[in-house]
C-alpha cells in the first residue's frame, strides 16, 4: 500500500513534457554513444569479420566465405575448447566448495567482523592481477618457497615441478576469481530468514537436515551466480595460462590472443571470439534467470 | 554449541591464508637485502632504489597515470550522468542493458573487437586509444556505483526542492549532485584502480612503443623472477589497498551485499 503511494507520488511530481525528454537525452546520451561506439560497434564488426577471409598483414580481403567455420571444427580447436571447459568448470567447483563455507562463515559473524571479513575478501580482487599471479610464481618456482619448506621438512630431495602445468592454472584462476564466488553466496546466507531454521530445527530436524532442505535450496541461485561470476573470466582467460602454464597455448584466450597477434588471422581469430561470446551469454542468461529467482525469493 | 560455531570459521581461516600468504611473502621479499629472490637474507629498502633507476617503470607509471587519470575524469563525468539517466528518465530495459553489458562481457572481448575496431577506421594507436578501451568499462563501472547511491537516496529531497519553486537544474546540482556524491567519488576511485591496473585492453590497444605500467610488468614477469618486481608489486599494493578502503568508507561498499 505504502509502496503504491510512493510511486504514484514520484511519477506525478516528475517533470514532464519537452523539458524531460531533454533532461533525458542530457544524462543518457555521453555515455550511451560511448558504449555503443566502443563496445556495441566492434562487437558487430567482429561478428562481420567471420565471414571474411584473412588479409595478408591483419585485416580482412572482402569476399564471402565460410570457411572460418569449417576451421572450427578441427580436432585441435575443438580440443582446446574443451580443455577450457574442464579448466574452467574445475575453477568454479572448487570456488564452490571453498567458498560456500566461507561465504557461510561470514555471515554467522557479528556485524563489526563482517565489514572488515568482507573487506579482506573484496581486497586481494581489486588488488593488480598480474601481480597476484606473480605472487604464485615467487611461491611456487623451483628454488621458491614451497620447493624450501618441503625439502626442508625432508618430504622431498630434489625440487618439485609445481610452476607451468594444468594444475597451477587452475589454482591462479582460483586465487584470481574466488572473490566472486564468496560475495553472492554471502549475499544470499545472510538474507536468509532465520526463522525458516528455527521451524526446521523446532519441527526435530538435525542441522545437517536443515541446511541441505532449508539453507542449501534458498541459496542455490546465489551459487549459480557466483558460478558463472567465476566461470566467464576462467573461461576466457588468457594471461593466467601464459604466465603460470608456460605459455602453451592451451586455453581458448591463449589461442584468440594469437590469431590477433602472432599469427595474423583476425577473421579465425573472430571465429573463435564467436564460441567465447556465445557460452558467456548461454550462462548470462542462465545468470539472470538466477538472479529473478533470487529477487523473487 | 560453541564448539560447533568455532568449527565453521575454520573454511574462512584458510580462506584467508590462501589470499594473503602469497602477498605477504612477496612483500616481505621486497624488503630482502639479497638479490637472492627467494630466501630473505637482512632488511634493506634497495630494491626501492633500484625501481627509482628502472626507465621502462618509470615510462610506465607515466604513460598509466595519463590513462588512469583521464580514464578517471570522463568515466565519471558521463557515468554519472547515465546513472543518473537511467535511473530517472527511463524503464527501458534495453537502454539499462547497453549501459552494463560492457562491464559484464570477458575484457578479451571487448580488447578483440576494439582492435578490429581501430584498424576498419584506421585510428592511430597511442595512449588515447587504450583511454578509450578503458572507457568501455570505467563508464558502466561509474555508473553501477552511482545507482547504487542513487537507490538509496530520499527523493522526498528533490520533490520539496521541486515544490519549492527550484527548476529542475537548481534542484539537480544543488540536491541530487550533493546526495550522491559519496557515490560519485567512490565510482572515482574504482575507476582509477581499474584503469592502474587493466593489462588485457591495453596489450592490445596501445601502441608497443608506449607501454602502461602492467604492460611493463607483465614483459618483467615472463623476462623473469627479479626482486624489483616485488617492491613494485609492494607499491601498486598499498595503493590499490588505500582506495578500495577509501571506497568502503564513502559508500560502506560492503552493505550492497545485504
Amino acid at each position: 500500500m505504502s509502496g503504491n503511494l510512493t510511486k504514484a507520488s514520484e511519477t506525478s511530481r516528475r517533470p514532464r513534457g519537452w523539458g524531460r525528454a531533454a533532461a533525458a537525452a542530457f544524462f543518457l546520451t555521453p555515455g550511451l554513444i560511448a558504449l555503443i561506439v566502443l563496445a556495441i560497434v566492434p562487437m558487430i564488426l567482429m561478428l562481420t569479420y567471420m565471414f571474411f577471409p584473412r588479409g595478408r598483414f591483419g585485416g580482412v580481403v572482402y569476399e564471402f566465405t565460410l570457411e572460418n567455420f569449417e576451421r572450427l571444427s578441427d580436432p585441435l580447436y575443438l580440443g582446446v575448447i574443451g580443455d577450457s571447459f574442464v579448466i574452467a568448470g574445475t575453477v568454479t567447483l572448487l570456488a564452490l566448495l571453498i567458498g560456500y563455507p566461507a561465504a557461510y562463515a561470514i555471515a554467522q559473524l557479528p556485524p563489526r567482523w563482517k565489514t572488515i571479513a568482507l573487506l579482506a575478501i573484496m581486497l586481494p580482487f581489486w588488488t593488480n592481477f598480474l601481480i597476484r599471479i606473480y605472487a604464485w610464481i615467487v611461491l611456487l618456482s623451483g628454488p621458491g618457497l614451497v620447493n624450501g619448506a618441503l625439502t626442508g621438512i625432508g618430504l622431498i630431495d630434489e625440487p618439485l615441478d609445481l610452476l607451468y602445468n594444468e594444475g597451477t592454472i587452475v589454482l591462479g584462476l582460483l586465487y584470481g576469481y574466488l572473490s566472486l564466488m564468496i560475495l553472492p553466496i554471502y549475499s544470499a546466507v545472510e538474507k536468509l530468514d532465520p526463522r525458516l531454521r528455527e521451524a526446521s530445527a523446532n519441527l526435530g530436524a538435525s542441522p545437517a537436515r536443515t541446511f541441505f532442505s532449508v539453507t542449501l535450496p534458498l541459496t542455490l541461485p546465489s551459487a549459480l551466480i557466483g558460478a558463472v561470476l567465476v566461470f566467464v573470466p576462467s573461461f576466457g582467460n588468457y594471461v593466467v595460462p601464459e604466465l603460470l602454464g608456460g605459455g602453451k597455448a592451451i586455453m581458448l584466450g591463449n589461442m584468440i590472443r594469437d590469431q590477433f597477434l602472432k599469427a595474423r588471422d583476425w577473421p579465425f581469430g573472430a571465429t573463435l571470439s564467436l564460441v567465447m561470446i556465445v557460452i558467456t551469454f548461454i550462462l548470462l542468461i542462465a545468470q539472470a534467470v538466477a538472479s529473478r529467482r533470487v529477487r523473487n525469493a | 554449541m560453541r564448539r560447533r560455531n568455532r568449527a565453521i570459521y575454520a573454511p574462512l581461516w584458510l580462506t584467508y591464508l590462501f589470499f594473503y600468504v602469497p602477498i605477504a611473502v612477496m612483500v616481505v621479499m621486497s624488503f630482502n637485502s639479497s638479490d637472492a629472490p627467494f630466501s630473505f637474507e637482512g632488511f634493506s629498502l634497495k630494491w626501492y632504489g633500484t625501481l627509482a633507476q628502472n626507465d621502462n617503470v618509470l615510462q610506465g607509471l607515466v604513460n598509466t597515470l595519463i590513462v588512469a587519470v583521464s580514464t578517471t575524469v570522463i568515466a565519471t563525468v558521463v557515468g554519472t550522468m547515465l546513472a543518473v539517466g537511467l535511473a530517472r528518465y527511463t524503464r527501458s530495459k534495453i537502454l539499462e542493458a547497453l549501459g552494463t553489458l560492457p562491464a559484464i562481457l570477458p575484457e578479451l572481448m571487448l580488447a578483440v573487437g576494439l582492435i578490429i575496431f581501430y584498424s576498419t577506421v584506421q585510428f592511430t594507436l597511442g595512449l588515447h586509444s587504450v583511454l578509450l578501451a578503458h572507457l568501455t568499462f570505467g563508464i558502466p563501472l561509474v555508473a553501477v556505483v552511482v545507482r547504487v547511491r542513487l537507490a538509496s537516496m530520499d527523493m522526498s529531497l528533490e520533490e520539496a526542492s521541486r515544490d519549492l519553486g527550484a527548476g529542475a537544474v537548481a534542484t539537480f546540482l544543488r540536491i541530487t549532485l550533493p546526495g550522491l556524491m559519496p557515490g560519485v567519488a567512490a565510482g572515482a576511485l574504482l575507476a582509477f584502480t581499474f584503469s592502474l591496473d587493466e593489462f588485457v585492453l591495453a596489450f592490445f590497444t596501445a601502441e608497443p612503443t608506449q607501454p602502461t605500467l602492467p604492460m611493463v610488468i607483465y614483459s618483467m614477469i615472463r623476462f623473469g623472477v627479479t626482486p624489483d618486481i616485488n617492491a613494485l608489486a609492494t607499491i601498486l599494493l598499498v595503493v590499490s589497498f588505500t582506495a578500495v578502503i577509501a571506497v568502503q568508507r564513502m559508500t560502506r561498499l560492503t552493505e550492497s551485499f545485504r
